[in-house]
């Protein structure tokens, strides 16, 4: 007993692994068809637990906005994305004239794809994680860029303009918010010493690195807010400019693919951040029974899920200039400044403990100050100008 | 035969077939997406050889950047996506003739090279190592340094070309229109 709570993962592929040898199977094959299976239980579970958080999204934002969501169906409106799930299938699958049908058929192939490829580098638990690479963090870059391919593919492939209008938009956001996701992803990676996103979170056990790279943490979450789609940054689904954006001509199950892609992107980059910055599956006790660490994982991840339906319920959509400009004016250089802050006090602090802690999150808060004051000037100087177009006009 | 070997096999042949398929597509859109699968041979290749980090930077450079920016330079040209003409040109004896020649001097070059054993990749000892080496190698005076510098001045003026290609034909005091 005292094996299986401490190491419940090895002793369930333990158990596996001596059935099939005992059928007779090679231990090559054996390992072989384990790792196919566990691929297949992570790949399906994850797809299945979009249909949890579709409805809670969905009573999430109902509550924000005062009113009850889906209630009818099932016992607090559970099974509702069932019913939608079954409407979606029984839909016919329209496909436009002269729409180009090898990219339209694998575009909503390539989105899903994208992001349960994205669940393989997770660690969930301890010893429990799709696979131990040591480029973890690169890998979910490139991943998650295949989806901007997807996107591209569906708007080019559908002959109708608005939809390679609303194609061109969001790879342009989403090539535009990959640039400081990526410069906010070197952050851990130089605070753990190492891309693997199991290192990574090893290296959280003592202080998460939410506490000393608050500002990284912050443009982390905001530009994978953005590389996903979610509002306030969905302007590639809106419905006033451009009918639906790159998703117009697809109906029946593939709108669905594209529809669960973006949901259970929203819930991984939840994941993603509760990896990176909030410790995984770090806390008390995790260490000597995984469950534990999983449990903890599950928490962290709902709660940063929370914030991120939060974040949809109450702001209102950005404009595409408006969106530009944040990510090239504010965001960008704040992710540069921000790493040259961390890499310079990490050289420079040697101290391991409090000392270092103190000194990022100075550093970090100070950086804030700086850029919440610079931004208020910069409102004021518009604000300015607004008022009184023609005086100060030189 | 091993699974590395079926696999390596399998990857080669459909990398072969993608790139044979960019050159023989009618319509460029195709032409592209070959191309992608061609690329993603390749990050597949880099994996049997245990080469991780070049696989996946050659997925985040070859897949998400440079092959999205040919698909949106070939949606910018008109008449995409009608087929194209034939393919195959008058000339075409001309064009297997010299590639016969180029496969038999490859192979000539090939047969002279020392190859000791040929069973299983040489399997690399601590990737950790070599991840932390190429960091270094790249900051190193001795070493690379010099070209790291010089391809970041490339890329700036890269940079600063566009911005100067993309800038809009500026109207005097019509203030700056944002917000």
């Amino acid at each position: 007993m005292d094996q299986i709570l401490g190491d419940p993962f090895g002793w369930f592929n333990q158990l596996l692994r001596s059935l099939l040898e005992g059928w007779g199977l090679s231990p090559g094959f054996t390992s072989f068809v384990l790792n196919l299976l566990g691929a297949f239980v992570m790949g399906l579970g994850v797809l299945l637990l979009t249909l949890l958080l579709i409805w809670a999204e969905r009573k999430i934002v109902a509550r924000i906005q005062d009113r009850l969501g889906p209630n009818r169906v099932g016992p607090f409106g559970i099974l509702q994305t069932v019913a939608d799930l079954v409407k979606l299938v029984t839909k016919e699958l329209i496909v436009p004239v002269g729409a180009d049908l090898g990219p339209y058929n694998l575009a909503p192939l390539l989105a899903v794809m994208s992001v349960v490829g994205l669940w393989a580098v997770v660690p969930l638990a301890p010893r429990l994680l799709g696979a131990d690479i040591n480029v973890g963090v690169l890998y979910v870059v490139s991943i998650g860029a295949i989806s901007t391919l997807s996107i591209l593919l569906a708007g080019i492939s559908s002959n109708n303009k608005y939809a390679i209008l609303g194609a061109f938009r969001t790879v342009a956001q989403m090539v535009s918010y990959a640039v400081p996701l990526v410069l906010a992803l070197i952050v851990p990676t130089l605070l753990a010493g190492s891309m693997g996103m199991v290192e990574i979170v090893e290296e959280q056990r003592s202080i998460w690195f939410l506490v000393i790279a608050p500002v990284a943490a912050l443009i982390f979450f905001i530009s994978s807010i953005a590389e996903v789609g979610r509002a306030p940054f969905d302007l590639l689904e809106a419905e006033s400019e451009l009918v639906a954006g790159f998703h117009i001509e697809y109906s029946g199950l593939r709108f669905g693919m594209f529809f669960v892609a973006e949901f259970l992107h929203a819930f991984t980059i939840s994941a993603l951040t509760a990896t990176l910055f909030l410790g995984g599956w770090q806390g008390p006790g995790a260490a000597e029974y995984p469950l534990l660490g999983l449990f903890y994982f599950g928490i962290k991840t709902a709660l940063v899920y929370f914030v991120v339906i939060w974040i949809r319920g109450s702001f209102p959509r950005i404009r595409i200039d408006q969106m530009n400009q944040l990510n090239w004016k504010l965001i960008t250089p704040l992710a540069l400044v921000s790493l040259m802050v961390t890499a310079v006090v990490e050289k420079l602090v040697v101290d391991m403990g409090l000392i270092r802690i103190g000194v990022h999150l100075g550093a970090n808060l100070l950086l804030l100050a700086i850029t919440l004051w610079a931004l208020r000037a910069y409102a004021r100087a518009v604000r300015r100008r607004v008022e009184d177009p023609m005086g100060s006009q030189t | 035969m091993t699974a590395t070997q079926f696999v390596f096999l399998l990857t080669g042949a459909v990398t072969l077939g993608a790139a044979l398929l960019v050159v023989l597509s009618p319509r460029l859109v195709h032409a592209a997406l070959w191309l992608i699968l061609s690329l993603a041979g390749t990050a597949v290749l880099f994996v049997l050889l245990e080469a991780s980090f070049l696989a996946v930077v050659q997925v985040a450079i070859y897949i998400d950047a440079i092959a999205i920016l040919i698909i949106i330079v070939i949606m910018l040209t008109r008449r995409v996506m009608i087929r194209g003409e034939a393919q195959i040109t008058r000339n075409w004896w001309l064009g297997a003739i010299s590639a016969l020649i180029f496969l038999g001097g490859l192979l000539v070059l090939l047969n002279m090279m020392p190859i000791t054993a040929i069973d299983t990749p040489p399997t690399i000892a601590d990737t950790n190592q070599l991840l932390e080496d190429l960091g270094r190698s790249l900051v190193d005076v001795d070493r690379f340094i010099l070209p790291f510098e010089v391809a970041s001045i490339l890329l700036l003026a890269a940079l600063i070309g566009s911005i100067m290609i993309a800038w809009p034909l500026s109207t005097r005091a019509e203030g700056e229109g944002d917000q």
